[in-house]
């Protein structure tokens, strides 16, 4: 399953490798043309001279660490790449670097602590990653520092329908984009697959550059917080509800016209769907839609728990639902064109 | 005292605070002008020194420090003419207590920054530091007279001579990033000598300190193949992790991470190892606050790199480091270049 | 210009959702020059063809707002913000939304007014129940605040004269300019009050020689202000700084050099919070000199934002002369070394 071997591959921001190859491999056999720029970002295009010209974006990054210096034990100092939160961190297996060496992440144990300590959560510089070696001579044989450290977690299923594992941000909105990529349409695609979204969204707006494209879809994984002690008001998503269309966040808002047009094709198609009830955090869109002239775009996302952990949740209805709203949105595109009558 | 650290000298004590970097752009032109082929002064003021390469398909590379400094700008005149400032950049209003400046004004004056003195504060008001809205200019003159030469919106520096300190430190206002400058006229220098296939578009940069906004536009007008930043980064002190500084005297650091593409990083390592130039590993996680930062976005994505000069204290008065870093770093940089051809250049977008 | 202004203002235009806003400038512009257009961004471009230097001067014309994220079971909705909205002067608003649908903000209760946040407000539209919330407003609707404009005196008080003052300026300007040269883009545009986007694309388009924007400035001249320099009713501010732009040197000293002949009223402006377009305009493409003219307005970003209609003016006649003279851009750059 495509989806199961792009969470598990190691790719935190920076260091896409992994999940770059396997994508390309993926689908190479569907592709006019794949290219890679010198920031990362995998192209790969179908329909070439077609009209509209679409782009499509996932990102391939997920939150993880980096190796900033070593403790005369062989210890590993860490710095946190994207928005981790510290407090989950502690005790969870890891792997660093190129050769994927595995580690834990350690702290001091609960007896040695003080009572008001325990009460502290751990920042990441009381954190280390200890790889069992005894020095930092063996250490420095294994990792060396800017090494990228990314949790290790297998994917499983669990519960009606749901799957477990890490990076499902933005893993799902990947695997949406290869199945939707395996299709085909009468329309200019380039699927993007970006680079560095976790970092501050580095590489879509170059990829936009690069593609110009006439409208943009972004497949994310947004939170769902529709979890014990949320309020239904702050749940964000819901998982299980389908694809949340975005109608806001911190770096786009998106025009009406594309909601409307995923709020049409869905209703259309019977696909359930609902909105994303957030206003903060941002995507590549952000990027997209500031690129050359403005290019409209539209973010689609799949609910996902415990988003940017090492165990996040998804509903695998939600991700099948994502995959044909995706691809209803770019039929509506191929019969009735773009939806911005009256500009220019 | 050698051309360089003249050069250093010269242009630290120049004043050109971001989005005014004119005096200090004047001299920097006439330090290196010898060492381009061109220089010109693109739209927003960035300082392009352009040497050719030889060959007939020549990559360009960008190398870019920046050439502005913190510094301060007047907000008001009170009664009495007392003036209120604002921070051009990031300063920590505690270094500046007690500093006299220079107001370019009509006239340039001569004023001291002040607040309320110890004396008439309470015990209290002494724990706290003094925040920038307390502070003001005092040029000691009567309203008036100021009234008549300041205006709204007049640039301040803090007044500082370099000082030379032990072996080869200095320590002065702006050594960020203008030390990065003088790392450019030595990588020119040098490159006079060497054979190097890509032109080089050296680059002193305008308001980094705002918001990397001069390399923002310089890159999307060079289109180079490549960019490297040339800035400061933290010294060596008491208090800091190891890992989170690098040490003076040991070599340029070289950055490595998701804002620098990682065959430039390695590359950067391995002409230092061949060279025996010493260095330092440095890690950013995230996009560094350099112009590489610019850089690596511009357009459809221009592959960066970053060296830096430990300094120390930066963003205060007394930003302390060593020559012979600027030195190393520029030599660094020039066979660099002069290793760069146009494979070198398509390999960077395989990966 | 009052009635421009008392229009422009009570018009309905949140960041996005600027499409009503446009059509009434649109209206209001079309007449008095040669080409008229909206983006996909939804900016609004306004020409006048020449063949002299080509300025692009940018007016935002959206304003603040909240927009809805949720409706409980008793009809009650929960809102976000749209740009810089304060909890505290939300507290007690009246809102309209796009459809005409109004509402009135109120607060959980709280033990101390200090811990309020917008998460503790919420709107009341009248509703009995969800469903019939849901018939009036959906989730993502965006209200603004519903204020009629009054004068006081000279003085205009109302909401959104951040930034319809500007837009009106710049209608005016437009209206009145004589015989020019100059190229000029009038470009009203979206989303400045989440980021300057709107300026950012609309600015790579035009890709001009040099670059305005006309936007209101805050104070220095009410009780216990931050120390700032610009006053209400001591003409239109040049501006020299804020976080999103210094001002081009050259710029900035050829409108003061027109000021000063003209014996327009001016003053400089130093910002230190907040940005403009010219923020956007200036970093576009290789670089664009920009410069901002500013209307002083106290304040901002509440329902009774206040201007004074000689300042107003005065910016009209700044902008209305840089615009006719010729503008050399060989004198801006490359700056004299």
């Amino acid at each position: 399953m495509l989806l199961k071997k792009l969470s598990e591959a190691y790719g935190v921001s920076g260091d896409e490798g992994n999940v770059r190859s396997l994508l390309r491999t993926e689908l190479q056999d569907y592709a006019e043309e794949l290219t890679t720029d010198s920031i990362g970002n995998l192209y790969v295009k179908k329909g070439l001279g077609k009209k509209p010209r679409v782009m499509l974006a996932a990102h391939m990054d997920e939150v993880g660490l980096m190796v900033v210096g070593f403790e005369k034990s062989g210890l590993l100092r860490v710095t946190a790449v994207g928005g981790l939160d510290h407090r989950v961190l502690v005790s969870k297996p890891v792997v660093v670097g190129n050769n994927h060496v595995p580690g834990v992440i350690g702290a001091k144990a609960i007896h040695l602590q003080k009572p008001q300590e325990r009460k502290k959560p751990l920042e990441i510089d009381n954190l280390y990653i200890d790889l069992g070696v005894q020095s930092q001579e063996e250490a420095e044989k294994l990792v060396k520092i800017g090494d990228y450290v990314a949790f290790r977690s297998s994917v499983n299923e669990i519960g009606e329908n749901c799957l477990l594992g890490k990076a499902f941000d933005d893993r799902a909105g990947c695997a949406v984009l290869a199945e939707v990529m395996k299709a085909d349409f009468d329309l200019e695609l380039t699927g993007v697959f970006t680079v560095q979204e976790e970092v501050g969204l580095r590489g879509a707006g170059v990829a936009a550059f690069n593609v110009h494209p006439e409208a943009a879809l972004v497949f994310e994984a947004t939170s769902a917080a529709d979890v014990a002690g949320t309020k239904e008001a702050g749940h964000v998503t819901q998982i299980g509800q389908g694809p949340a269309i975005t109608i806001m966040d911190s770096s786009f808002i998106t025009p009406q016209y594309m909601i409307d047009l995923a709020v049409k094709t869905a209703e259309k198609l019977g696909i359930p769907y609902q909105f994303r009830r957030l206003t903060t955090a941002g995507t590549d869109a952000g990027q997209i839609s500031q690129t050359h002239e403005g290019i409209p775009s539209l973010v689609i996302s799949i609910p996902c728990r415990y988003i940017h952990s090492p165990a996040t949740l998804i509903n695998l209805d939600d991700y099948q639902n994502t995959i044909r709203l995706a691809k209803g949105i770019l039929k509506a595109i191929e019969e009735g064109g773009l939806p911005c009558e009256g500009t220019a | 005292m050698d051309s360089i650290e003249r050069f250093l000298k010269e242009i630290c004590e120049a004043p050109g605070v971001s989005g005014y970097e004119q005096p200090v752009a004047q001299l920097i032109k006439a330090g290196m002008r010898d060492y381009a082929d061109e220089v010109r002064e693109d739209r927003l003021g960035n300082l392009i020194f352009f040497k050719k390469g030889t060959g007939e398909n020549r990559p360009r590379i960008l190398l870019a420090a920046h050439m502005d400094e913190i510094g301060f700008m007047i907000t008001k005149i009170e009664e009495n003419g007392f003036l209120r400032f604002a921070p051009v950049g990031g300063i920590d209003p505690r270094t500046i207590v007690g500093q006299e400046v220079l107001i370019y004004a009509k006239e340039r004056l001569h004023g001291v920054i002040g607040a309320k003195p110890p004396h008439v504060t309470s015990d209290e008001e002494r724990n706290k530091a003094y925040e920038l809205e307390e502070m003001f200019i005092d040029v000691a003159l009567p309203e008036e007279r100021v009234r008549k030469l300041v205006s709204v919106g007049d640039i301040v520096i803090i007044k500082r001579e370099v000082i030379k300190l032990a072996g080869s430190t200095v320590s002065g206002k702006a050594m960020d990033d203008r030390a990065g400058v003088a790392v450019l006229l030595v990588c020119l220098q040098e490159l006079a000598r060497l054979q190097h296939c890509a032109d080089v578009y050296a680059v002193a940069t305008v308001q980094e300190e705002v918001g990397v906004r001069g390399a923002t536009t310089a890159t999307y007008g060079i289109v180079p193949d490549i960019g490297v930043a040339v800035d400061v980064t933290h010294g060596d002190m008491p208090g800091v992790p190891e890992h989170e500084t690098c040490r003076l005297g040991k070599g340029p650091g070289i950055t490595i991470g998701p804002n620098i593409h990682p065959t430039l990083g390695e590359e950067l390592i391995r002409v230092a190892k061949e060279y025996n130039i010493p260095y330092q590993l440095e890690t950013a996680a995230r996009p560094t606050g350099t112009d590489a930062r610019a850089i690596q976005v511009s357009r459809g994505g221009i592959p960066a790199g970053l060296v830096s000069i430990p300094l120390r204290y930066m963003h205060t008065s007394v930003e302390l480091l060593d020559l012979a870093d600027v030195k190393m770093s520029g030599r660094l940089l020039a066979y660099f270049v002069a290793a760069v051809d146009m494979a070198f250049v398509e390999g960077l977008s395989c990966c | 210009m009052k009635e421009l202004l008392k229009k422009l203002s009570e018009t309905y235009g949140p960041s996005g959702r600027e499409d009503e806003i446009a059509r009434v400038i649109r209206e209001e512009i079309q007449d008095y020059v040669d080409e008229v257009f909206l983006d996909k961004m939804g900016n609004l471009f306004a020409v006048k063809k020449g063949t002299g230097t080509k300025v692009m001067v940018a007016a935002h014309m959206d304003e603040i707002g909240v927009i809805i994220t949720y409706i409980d079971k008793n009809g009650f909705l929960r809102f976000s913000n749209i740009g810089g909205v304060s909890p505290f002067i939300m507290l007690g608003q009246r809102v309209v939304f796009a459809n005409g649908t109004v509402g009135t903000i109120g607060m959980e209760k709280l033990d101390d007014i200090k811990k309020l946040t917008l998460d503790k407000l919420y709107l009341d539209i009248g509703a009995k129940d969800r469903e019939e919330a849901a018939k009036l407003v959906k989730i993502g609707d965006i209200a603004v605040s519903q204020r009629q404009l009054v004068f006081a005196g000279d003085r205009a008080i109302g909401k959104a004269m951040d930034n319809r003052a500007g837009c009106a300026v710049l209608i005016q300007a437009m209206r009145e300019l004589g015989d020019t040269n100059n190229e000029v883009y009038a470009v009203f545009t979206t989303q400045e009050e989440l980021g300057l986007r709107g300026a950012r694309t609309s600015s790579y388009r035009v890709n001009p020689d040099l670059g305005l924007a006309v936007d209101v400035t805050l104070v220095g001249d009410t009780p216990e202000a931050p120390p700032m320099s610009v006053e209400l009713g001591k003409g239109a501010a040049i501006k020299v700084k804020d976080n999103s732009v210094i001002c081009h040197p050259k710029v900035k000293e050829m409108l003061t050099k027109i000021a000063e002949e003209h014996q327009i009223p001016y003053q400089f402006e130093v910002l230190t919070a907040g940005g403009t377009d010219a923020g956007a305009i200036h970093l576009t493409r290789e670089g664009i000199p920009s410069g901002v003219i500013s209307i002083p307005c106290r304040y901002v970003h509440t329902p009774g934002e206040m201007v004074d209609m000689d300042d107003m003016e005065s910016a009209v006649k700044l902008l209305k002369t840089f615009l006719t003279q010729p503008i050399e851009m060989d004198k801006i750059y490359p700056c004299a070394l």
